[in-house]
């Protein structure tokens, strides 16, 4: 499913340069290098992490979307940031077990 | 065989927020150039590995990547404190960031191994008090 399409599942979008990406597979993690270690490419990466850093490791590990669980929300000067680098962020009031349950019936 | 494409970066050890510029840098070029986006994905985030590495532990340093037909090498050069053993650095989840940098989610020990993951070889010269250059390749 593309990333845009979970806007009409409850999910808000943060910054969404591109909403067309297609996601596949999802990975859950908040320290850093644990992410660029183990998650794929397109996946949609859920974390509670809200610095500079995560946009970064978005980027370089070319996953399709972050996504922002348990309601965190994502200082402006780094939506900022995030819309500048094309990196698509979203985000979930459910908590993160929640909202990896919700993508596992969305995702293949 | 054409020379080798050669980027050159400062890396800054004040701005740890800034760290990652010159891996952001080296991904826009190797799409540039048209790599595959696999090769550029596994040169990005041993790069960036190293780039936190060096602000973390060093106070930066410079990196260097050449782009041969062959292969994409990155070195980092750092004068930093050293690494006092490499093996322990090596095994995942061996950290001696300090809480400050594990509150922005790195520090989880996997910075030296997931360079060697992602790339084909890596070398590693410490000098205790001296400083450390690490050299990776990734093969095309």
């Amino acid at each position: 499913m593309k990333v845009s399409e979970l806007l009409s599942h409850g999910f808000e979008a943060v910054s969404l340069p591109d909403g067309d990406r297609e996601i596949v597979g999802v990975y859950i993690g908040d320290l850093l290098s644990w992410v660029m270690g183990r998650a794929e490419m397109d996946n949609a990466w859920i974390t509670i992490m809200t610095n500079v850093n995560v946009i970064a490791v978005a980027s370089l590990a070319d996953t399709s979307c972050v996504i922002l669980a348990e309601g965190v929300e994502l200082p402006e000067d780094i939506v900022q940031t995030a819309q500048e680098k094309g990196i698509n962020v979203l985000s979930s009031n459910q908590p993160t077990y929640e909202t990896a349950v919700q993508l596992a019936g969305l995702v293949s | 065989m054409s020379d080798a494409l050669v980027f050159h970066f400062d890396v800054d050890g004040e701005n740890f927020t800034s760290a990652g510029q010159a891996s952001t840098q080296v991904k826009k070029n190797l799409r540039q150039l048209g790599l595959p986006p696999d090769i550029i994905r596994r040169v990005s985030i041993a790069m960036y590995e190293g780039e936190i590495n060096m602000v973390i532990h060093a106070n930066g340093g410079t990196a260097d990547v050449s782009v041969t037909e062959e292969y994409v090498e990155i070195v980092l050069k750092d004068q930093g404190p050293g690494i006092p053993n490499v093996e322990q650095a090596m095994q995942e989840g061996f950290s001696t960031a300090t809480d400050s940098i594990r509150s922005l989610g790195f520090g989880a020990g996997m910075g030296l191994p997931n360079m060697k993951r992602y790339t084909d070889s890596m070398e590693i010269d410490t000098v205790i008090g001296v400083g450390t250059t690490i050299t990776m390749r990734v093969n095309l």
